[in-house]
């Protein structure tokens, strides 16, 4: 299948193991990705200050892609969110559509819809399907515990999400994990809010949120947390050394992306998948892989 | 919290909150406190309890909600959402807020430096020469910005 990689602000300037792992791991997995370098931001930063503006800024990226005539795969929760979430409206209010597009005119562009937004996750779950990344795997991760972090986005609100997976019982990232044939570890944390959103607002109760997650994966001795999304990793992997002082504990959990995770069972090396770029080493992982 | 007294109230506060995209579920609730249970920022702040900012915002106290610290604590997890008996939709009512606040010249720092990104970069980083070199270097393509079509729409 063919789609439009959608990279938006972060992914492609801070997290650069995250954006080739995705572009190996589907071009292994027969995923044809196209670029579209007018994309920009997708809209959700501006929400807060004007929710018509954050619409108009998503709409933007959707008639761009329908002018490529092709769906588009977000690599954010936040951004996969609120492109589906602006097709959503714009294809189920014709008004609203009228009113984007008298807008988007302004700078040549048209919206007629629909534009599908699915996250890079869900064309895995979706496209390829478990079987067939069974069957792609040449290195089975045996022995690696590793704790799925799904986010927010990924799984609500759950009018979007419906048909893929369900916030109260997740279930397709633990599959995936599992596929590579690392042990997917259920913890009571699981569905904790990184606390990303906050952070712009007060650093001490983002790292409120993320600290009671990293801290019991350190006790349960995970070998890696395993994210999907940049926000995410903001907190989990960015905010770890400050979250660790102020709580007065020795905390140390790796942080991968998955598509990482997924590209060493596909045989794929370290040094390609971009593991140099992960700040806090999955040592004993790289280790029990590479032995 | 202080006495109020009734005529600094604004009774068509809640009308204004209902206006906006996404806050005509503010009406509906029953005040069952669904939200606040699954809240992940109430325990750790009590200042911001989902149930009582309904409150404040159906009893009119306009001033007080938008000019308060905690709208912008909202984590926009969307757990008060899913577990809402009457689909209030809390997370799409506390936008709503927050658009007012902001509307009304209450603007967080943060929140206004990355509107001046968006329309100086189309993107909330800059990327410069050293971003797509470090980018050309491991194979990945170069990024473009297009702040004309922010700025244009923003």
């Amino acid at each position: 299948m063919k789609a439009l990689l959608y990279l938006g602000c972060t992914v492609p300037v801070r997290n650069l193991n995250y954006e080739l792992s995705v572009r190996l791991t589907a071009r292994a997995l027969g995923i044809e990705f196209l670029d579209e370098e007018a994309f920009g931001c997708c809209g959700f930063p501006a929400k807060s200050l004007d929710s018509r503006d954050s619409l108009l800024l998503a709409a933007r990226n959707l008639a761009l892609a329908e002018k490529r005539g092709l769906e588009v795969c977000a690599l954010c929760n936040s951004c996969a969110a609120a492109l589906a979430e602006a097709a959503h409206l714009l294809d189920h209010n014709p008004e609203l559509k009228k009113d984007v597009n008298k807008k988007l005119e302004i700078i040549g562009l048209r919206y007629e819809g629909p534009v599908r937004v699915r996250h890079y996750m869900r064309l895995l779950w979706e496209e390829v399907g478990l079987e067939r990344i069974k069957i792609a795997v040449s290195r089975p991760l045996e022995g690696v515990k590793l704790a799925p972090h799904y986010g927010c986005h990924y799984l609500k609100p759950s009018e979007l999400t419906a048909g893929f997976d369900s916030p109260d019982l997740p279930r397709t990232m633990a599959e995936l994990i599992a596929v590579t044939g690392a042990v997917s570890v259920d913890y009571s944390t699981l569905k904790d809010c990184c606390g990303g959103a906050v952070l712009g607002f007060s650093e001490p109760v983002a790292n409120a949120l993320a600290a009671k997650k990293l801290e019991e994966l350190s006790r349960i001795e995970a070998h890696a947390l395993v994210l999907v999304c940049p926000f995410c990793n903001v907190m989990y992997e960015g905010q770890q050394k400050k979250i660790a002082k102020a709580m007065g504990v020795d905390i140390k959990v790796p942080v991968v992306y998955y598509p990482q995770i997924l590209g060493l069972a596909l045989g794929l090396s370290p040094d390609e998948l971009g593991f140099k770029l992960n700040r806090i080493k999955p040592a004993e992982l790289l280790k029990m892989v590479e032995a | 919290m202080n006495r109020k007294k009734l005529n600094e109230l604004d009774p068509s506060f809640k009308e204004q909150v209902a206006r906006q995209p996404g806050g005509e579920g503010l009406r509906v609730c029953f005040g069952c406190k669904a939200c606040t249970a699954v809240c992940p920022i109430e325990p750790v702040d009590k200042r911001y309890d989902p149930r009582k900012i309904i409150r404040m915002a159906l009893l009119g106290m306009k001033r007080e909600v938008l000019e308060a610290d905690f709208i912008w604590l909202c984590s926009s997890c969307y757990g008060c959402q899913e577990v809402c008996p009457q689909n209030v939709c809390f997370t799409e009512v506390m936008f709503a807020i927050k658009n007012l606040a902001v509307a009304e010249g209450c603007v967080p720092p943060g929140l206004a430096a990355q509107k001046t990104l968006l329309k100086q970069h189309g993107r909330l980083y800059e990327v410069t020469d050293f971003e797509n070199e470090k980018r050309e270097k491991l194979g990945l393509p170069k990024i473009v910005e297009h702040p004309e079509d922010y700025d244009a729409l923003l």
